[in-house]
């Protein structure tokens, strides 16, 4: 691959904890190869900002792959920033150009509360999962795997929502906070499922009111999430969550 | 010699026999005992959501901002089960031969049985969970092969079969959450075990958000801490991946078993530059499909679409002709590793094979085209619905090469180069997964069980679970039953107190050192240190020479090390600082087990001991044995040895060919 370095300009959210009222503080970077991902130019600037004595930038990542949903960015005004379907560990500084000036802030939403710098409190989403997002089943306690044939159309779209890594960033996108994406492709996943039908109106609507209860803001379907979602969740997943809510809200005694 | 409490009888009733006559725990006492996870992979959740359904007082703990962050969550092609649904030969003999031929004969046969008799039970709970396997037309589970084995035992999500069953004991969990069976604490690192009377009793943990440290008791502690790859600094591991619960636990009284068996994967992205901080994994299900090759010309410059057919050297091929592209992973990264050094390497680096996929390209295009009866299919339309075939089968993994590369590997090979992966080394555990510390547990890629000097692919998703939903909710009852007597102890006990004064004396002194270099800069020269020395070949010279460099490495560490911020707030240098000190101490263990054992076997390959062929030469009149590491104080371990009996299996020199 060709590659060549840039210079850049850096203004990054800086918030020493939760009661701190924080600012936007600015770097120059130099001397970045185009092969690096984003983070790994973060790497760079907070060792050098380590050796100048000064307070390196905490943000969150753990896979470096796209997958555990633990990076959290907002770069120039997009969750996740510029590439389409993509986490900001993926980001690669082929994205830039030499000169740029790049803005990154924190996800920004009440149920999302900044921890310090650009990590933030995501444990809403854990606490929407305990509202019903499983299927009751004890260890030990399931038949034969193959004893339930699923079709493959619905299989390979309960494994389309399934692939949410709970990252936030549609939430973060949105300009009213609403996580409807993120409990609509858990709804969805298991309401696809055979195994997943005992407990389908139950958990729709537990989920839904613990959402609310976070603090999550209501969806009024301007679409900004499914453009932003690193995984593809499609805002079909809510159309299905809309439908199986009202089955549950007119069935319920 | 170290006893495995491995029960009496014949292979294959052992489990059950087990199973029959283990004492329980009735459920009433079941809500007095306290369960101590560390851990939420997917030894760890699958363990505490069956031990919280069992009705057990669980607290588990993880380092990432919720549960269903492990590491696990990143693995890609699959999970072995012994069901036999494509009637091609499979049985649960069949998949623990495989294991334990794979494992290059240094994994214990009993252990190795019981996973391959559980791994049938793990398919059925996962998809009763709502795991999304892959299936075909007729609403049936799909299989594909992984290396090391001839039939197709493998099921899988796309690329993302560990994320989709991690997230399946996740939710497990989160209802024992829910159900007030389960107390989860996020961003919560082990720091310490707490031993009272002999026994584990409870763990120092310091809360990452605000630096504040903690006690807590349980009548026995899980660690199910995952693996330690990155001690070599580059991985495919996540970056949070450490060794430390297992390395504290190893310092107070549990050996550390077989920590030199580590497993370099043949498939990943090659290294781009010095910025490198992972290494990404191209994984193994690729080689289903993928040929790999390198040119017969030496240094051959041109583009990999330029060289024909019959300058092409199918290296693995050639001389696996039985396996192929299949061998074992050891066998294929050494192959790499061969041609690279003999100068056959492509890329700019030179340090990189070719993982061709224009073949299976044109081969489902062509499957495609019967299928839907175009007979007269231009060889354009057929590249074009392969491509859809392939995109299907591994899309997520192509898309992930291309924005690391820039590169379109539909269109040019992927270039690729072997990496740590994996570590087959872990805690010592005897048949119930207890350590050498009685109450003190280690499940998952933590303890050094199953997979002997190697594993196969696909194969530590089945260990993981099986050791947390199938395993330890029988045995760790065995012990409990005997527990039943003990109240809780009040975290003021004086083992408490003793424990987070060490715990808070070390950070202490960590932050007041007060030196010039970065954790970073440290962790990176051990890891070259590592990956020189006590990598894909090792030799005795070598070994000697990692030591010295890590003994005067740690005096640098302790002297020089600057970390910046305070003690009590977010502080992930902090975090990192205390990893890397006790990565610096397991590298010269690693070291040092690897120089004990002057044979090749597996991963491990000791340039002093090989065939004429360059094969891995084992040496079992003298080694075989488990080596199991007591710690005895800085830069000094004694070596007990567990004896492996095989009664089954005759062990042989292993071939591909
Ligand atoms: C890229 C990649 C792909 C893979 N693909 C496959 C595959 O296809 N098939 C297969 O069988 N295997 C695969 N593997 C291997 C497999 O994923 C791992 O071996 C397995 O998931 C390990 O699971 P675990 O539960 O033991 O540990 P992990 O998933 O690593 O979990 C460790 C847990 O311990 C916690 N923890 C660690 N230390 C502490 C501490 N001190 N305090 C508190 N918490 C702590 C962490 O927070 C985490 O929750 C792959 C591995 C990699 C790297
Ligand atoms: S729906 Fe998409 S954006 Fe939202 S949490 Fe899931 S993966 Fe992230
Ligand atoms: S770090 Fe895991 S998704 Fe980005």
């Amino acid at each position: 691959m060709e590659h060549n370095t840039m210079n850049l300009t850096l203004k990054v959210w800086r918030q020493k904890n939760a009661n701190d009222r924080g600012n936007f503080e600015t770097y120059q970077v130099s001397d970045i190869s185009s092969e690096m991902s984003f983070l790994e130019m973060f790497d760079v600037l907070n060792e050098r900002l380590i050796r100048e004595g000064k307070d390196p930038i905490a943000f969150d990542h753990d896979c470096r792959e796209g997958i555990c949903g633990m990076c959290s960015m907002y770069i120039d005004g997009k969750p996740h920033g510029p590439w389409t379907q993509n986490t900001t560990c993926q980001l690669h500084m082929r994205a830039f150009k030499d000169g740029d000036t790049i803005v990154v802030e924190p996800w920004r939403a009440k149920a999302f509360p900044v921890v310090k710098d650009l990590v933030v409190d995501r444990t809403s989403f854990d606490r929407i999962i305990q509202a019903g997002g499983y299927i009751s089943v004890n260890t030990g306690n399931a038949v034969d795997a193959n004893a339930l044939p699923v079709e493959k159309e619905k299989a390979d779209a309960a494994f389309a929502a399934a692939a949410c890594i709970g990252c936030g960033a549609c939430v973060a996108a949105c300009k009213n906070s609403s996580a409807l994406l993120f409990v609509s492709a858990k709804v969805a996943h298991l309401a696809l499922l055979p195994q997943g039908d005992p407990e389908r109106k139950t958990r729709v609507v537990n989920m839904v009111a613990q959402m609310d209860k976070e603090g999550f803001g209501s969806c009024t379907a301007t679409g900004a999430c499914e453009a932003t979602c690193p995984k593809g969740i499609t805002i079909e997943n809510i159309a299905r969550l809309n439908k199986e809510y009202m089955v549950a809200s007119l069935t319920s005694k | 010699m170290l006893d495995a409490k491995i029960p009496s009888g014949p292979l294959d009733q052992k489990w059950t026999d087990y199973k029959g006559h283990c004492k329980l725990v009735n459920p009433a006492n079941k809500r007095k005992l306290e369960v101590i996870i560390v851990g939420t992979g997917l030894a760890g959740a699958s363990a505490a959501a069956a031990l919280g359904e069992l009705g057990y007082k669980v607290k588990a703990f993880c380092f990432q901002d919720s549960p269903r962050r492990a590491h696990s969550i990143a693995a890609q092609g699959g999970i072995n089960a012994a069901k036999n649904y494509q009637n091609d030969g499979d049985s649960v003999f069949r998949l623990f031969y495989d294991t334990i031929k794979g494992g290059d004969y240094r994994a214990r046969e009993a252990n190795v049985h019981r996973l391959a008799e559980v791994s049938a039970n793990i398919i059925d709970q996962c998809v009763a969970q709502g795991v999304p396997f892959a299936r075909e037309y007729g609403g049936l589970l799909s299989n594909r092969s992984f290396g090391g084995t001839q039939v197709q035992r493998t099921f899988y999500a796309a690329g993302q079969t560990g994320q989709q069953l991690l997230i399946g004991a996740y939710q497990a969990l989160e209802r024992q959450v829910a159900l007030g069976n389960v107390d989860m604490y996020n961003r919560h690192e082990m720091l310490e075990v707490v031993v009272i009377d002999g026994k584990a009793r409870g763990i120092i943990t310091r809360d990452l958000i605000t630096g504040k440290l903690e006690r807590h008791f349980g009548h026995c502690v899980l660690l199910c801490s995952g693996g330690y790859g990155n001690v070599f600094y580059l991985s495919t591991n996540a970056m949070g991946s450490n060794v430390t619960a297992a390395w504290k636990a190893h310092k107070a009284g549990a050996y550390f078993g077989n920590p030199c068996f580590t497993q370099i994967h043949p498939t990943c992205i090659p290294v781009s530059g010095d910025h490198q901080s992972k290494l990404t994994l191209m994984s193994e299900s690729l080689r289903n499909d993928g040929r790999i090759w390198v040119p017969k010309k030496q240094g051959d410059n041109r583009r990999p679409n330029e060289i024909p057919e019959e300058e092409r050297d199918y290296y693995l091929e050639r001389r696996y002709p039985a396996f192929g592209n299949l061998v074992p992973r050891d066998v294929a990264s050494r192959a790499a590793k061969e041609r690279c050094d003999a100068g056959y390497g492509v890329g700019s680096s030179k340090q990189a094979v070719y993982l061709d996929y224009a073949a299976a390209i044109e081969r489902y295009g062509k499957g495609e085209a019967n299928k839907r009866g175009l007979d007269h299919a231009s060889k354009e339309e057929i590249i074009a619905m392969g491509k859809d075939v392939v995109k299907e089968k591994y899309g997520n993994l192509f898309d992930m090469y291309e924005k690391i590369t820039g590169e379109n590997p539909y269109e040019v090979p992927m270039r690729i180069y072997p990496a740590v992966h994996y570590t087959m080394g872990g805690l010592w555990v005897d048949y119930e997964l207890m350590t050498t510390v009685p109450g003190l547990y280690a499940l998952g890629e933590a303890n050094f069980s199953d997979h002997g000097a190697n594993r196969l692919g696909a194969s530590a998703l089945m260990q993981g679970l099986a050791d947390g939903y199938f395993v330890i909710p029988y045995t760790l009852g065995n012990y409990l039953a005997d527990e039943i007597r003990t109240s809780a102890i009040p975290t003021s006990h004086a083992a408490f107190e003793a424990a987070e004064k060490s715990v808070k004396d070390r950070i202490e002194k960590l932050m007041s050192i007060k030196g010039a270099q970065t954790v970073e800069s440290f962790h990176k020269r051990l890891g070259k240190i590592m990956w020189d020395k006590c990598g894909m070949a090792r030799n005795s010279q070598g070994l000697q020479e990692a030591i010295t460099e890590i003994q005067a490495l740690k005096k640098e560490f302790w002297s020089d090390l600057r970390i910046p911020g305070e003690i009590n707030e977010m502080n992930f240098e902090l975090d990192k600082a205390g990893r890397v000190a006790d990565f610096i101490e397991l590298g010269e263990l690693m070291c040092k087990d690897a120089l004990d054992r002057a044979e090749s076997c597996g991963g491990h390959f000791r340039e002093e001991s090989q065939t004429e062929e360059g094969e891995a030469l084992r040496h079992d009149d003298r080694f075989m044995y488990v080596s199991a590491w007591e710690y005895k104080g800085d830069h000094n371990w004694e070596l007990h040895k567990e004896s492996l009996d095989y009664e089954v299996v005759k062990p042989s020199q292993r071939s591909y060919k």
